[in-house]
């Protein structure tokens, strides 16, 4: 089967590159190992919220219309708004179907799929940047009485054994969620920090992120970081979308009896090892929290915004007593692996890989011809990893991807819908 | 937007240097890897000397500009002679010496001009661990605490980045807050 390009993954990601090549009038398919917004619909606990406000979330032509807009977008909210864009403008989409490999050709691309093969002139990879959870190798040396499941598996505190304490590794907005929820339900919850992001749900009377909206944070562009590689590995912020808009940062979760200790390293028999270094990585996150409020500050200075806002109360620092460096598995039931994910790109040509496995490309555009990826942390822009970012990348890759077909003589054979 | 020309800070540090060496091994991981090696020599009792002369890194070995030696004991309240620093000791002066060289590092980097930097380590440790008194005391350090004194041409925020940072990517900050490996054989 022949077109011109071949999308894989009909997430926000895929779905919005189809939204821009369907209204530029390119033959295009969607292909889908599951349903649309798959990850969202089957790896998503009970209680997620977006981290972002509703007014955020906007796709290519849809934009968030509903009664809340400063209210957080549950997982199955988020699935029904992605199911009525796919709704809007039909995508030529393919579901059930796995691509088991995408090599370029000397004319193209040739995509192996467990349905039909497909020859086409350009691919995106829209499959996201969570297809793979990072869990430590030393994971399998965990006693086989603990109950180990991964981020992505936790649906609710009444499915975590009763017995033993819960170990939360990982303290990125996952980590303290669950470690939050859990402690809340009744569990004993310690959970393992390592780098975090620190920030408060709202300052001055304003929700964090439209703050950083507002300061241009948000849009901060690939080519203009100093230590790209760097932005790319951030973690994810330590906030919660809620009702109550309560903060899950390091001093709420004491406050609440969850006992930290430092990054999980290795195992020695039935004893974790913990880092001593906790009390540095705190102070780092502190201090970072501090100069973006002050950034913010400044910001509501310039435009002399000050009477218009709250006062400028700072979170207090980070107060670490007794951490321990060791704790003693036969007191834990339950290790939850909150330590990030990456993406996998097992069925895409080699050639298009660095040595370490990931494509190679520049804001998106991949150094293979013809190859595009979506839908991975700081791709574009900040926010690209946001629902609201994504949309932004997809316009940009479309335009230069209509451009590249363009470009190598291909002829768009649809009208444009 | 016109450059301004910053005030040139001069800590000592080869900065240029630094930035082309991280490019050049981005580039080729393989000559990133390095072995730091020391020779110890029982002199007698407690006492005995460690002498330092090469390292290999870059694909090659390398000496030192001469042999540097460090003489370790135990003090006079052990029974011993304290013809030398102890070993805990000489970890609490890596500690701070590997700080340092990284504030001096950082700063110069971010453009931030010293002009004294001090760091006192105090390392807390109970004996019942070494002298087998107790099996719940460890050996080591229960903790290590490190303050700086830093005076630079930089706000209190900027220092206390400068000295966060240069935590973030300190080798012995690292090797003695997390396991690392050692490996003992007898010949």
């Amino acid at each position: 089967m022949h077109t011109s390009v071949v999308i894989v993954g009909a997430g926000p990601g895929g779905l919005a590159m189809s939204h821009h090549l369907t209204g530029a009038g390119v033959d295009h398919v969607v292909l889908e190992r599951g349903e649309v917004a798959h990850s969202w619909r089957t790896e998503r606990w009970d209680s997620l919220r977006l981290l972002t406000p509703n007014w955020m979330t906007a796709l290519p032509g849809a934009r968030y219309e509903g009664d809340d807009p400063d209210g957080y977008m549950t997982a199955r909210e988020t699935v029904k708004a992605l199911e009525a864009y796919r709704f809007s403008f039909d995508p030529p989409l393919y579901t059930g179907i796995e691509v088991e490999a995408a090599c370029r050709t000397s004319d193209g691309f040739e995509v192996r799929t467990t349905g039909e093969t497909w020859h086409c002139d350009a691919v995106v990879a829209a499959t996201g940047g969570s297809s793979e959870p990072r869990v430590p190798a030393f994971a399998s040396g965990l006693p086989q009485a603990v109950q180990q499941l991964i981020s992505l598996s936790y649906r609710r505190p009444a499915q975590i054994d009763d017995r033993g304490r819960v170990l939360v590794v990982g303290a990125s907005a996952s980590g303290v969620q669950i470690a939050d929820e859990l402690q809340r339900a009744g569990r004993d919850v310690t959970i393992a920090v390592g780098e975090h992001i620190r920030l408060p749900r709202s300052y001055r009377g304003c929700d964090i992120y439209r703050w950083l909206d507002r300061i241009g944070q948000l849009e901060e562009r690939w080519n203009d970081v100093e230590d790209l590689q760097r932005a790319r590995r951030h973690a994810s912020v330590q906030v919660v979308g809620s009702d109550d808009g309560r903060e899950v940062d390091l001093p709420s979760l004491q406050a609440l009896g969850v006992q930290l200790v430092g990054r999980l390293m290795a195992l020695s028999g039935t004893t974790a090892l913990c880092s001593g270094g906790l009390g540095s990585l705190v102070a780092n996150a502190d201090l970072k929290e501090f100069r973006l409020l002050h950034r913010i500050d400044e910001w509501v200075d310039d435009h002399d915004m000050a009477a218009l806002v709250g006062p400028a109360v700072k979170p207090d620092p980070t107060f670490l007593t007794q951490v321990p460096t060791e704790l003693d598995l036969a007191r834990f039931g339950t290790v939850i692996w909150a330590t990030g994910f990456r993406p996998t790109y097992d069925w895409l040509d080699p050639r298009a890989l660095d040595r370490r496995g990931r494509v190679d490309h520049d804001g998106g555009v991949a150094t293979m011809q013809g190859l595009y990826v979506l839908g991975l942390p700081f791709l574009r822009r900040r926010r690209s990893n946001l629902l609201a970012g994504l949309g932004l990348d997809a316009s940009e890759l479309g335009q230069h991807l209509v451009e590249y077909l363009g470009a190598v003589g291909r002829v768009c054979t649809s009208t444009p819908g | 937007m016109t450059q301004t020309e910053a005030p040139t800070v001069d800590n000592g540090v080869n900065i240029e240097a630094l930035r082309g060496a991280r490019q050049a091994l981005t580039d080729a991981p393989e000559a990133a890897q390095f072995q730091w090696r020391a020779r110890c020599e029982w002199v007698n009792g407690t006492h005995s000397r460690s002498t330092i002369t090469d390292f290999s890194g870059l694909g090659d070995q390398h000496s030192h500009r001469k042999a540097y030696t460090i003489e370790a004991d135990h003090p006079e309240v052990f029974a011993s002679e304290d013809n030398g620093v102890t070993p805990p000791e000489i970890v609490l002066g890596a500690l701070a010496s590997c700080l340092t060289a990284g504030v001096a590092t950082v700063a110069t980097n971010r453009g931030i001009q010293l002009r004294s930097v001090t760091a006192n380590v105090q390392g807390e440790m109970d004996l019942q661990g070494i002298l087998g008194i107790d099996a719940d005391v460890r050996n080591g350090f229960d903790r290590i605490d490190v303050q700086f004194d830093i005076d630079a041409d930089a706000s209190p925020a900027d220092i206390e980045a400068i000295v966060a940072q240069s935590q973030k990517r300190s080798a012995v900050f690292d090797i003695v807050t997390n396991p690392t490996t050692v490996q003992v054989t007898v010949a």
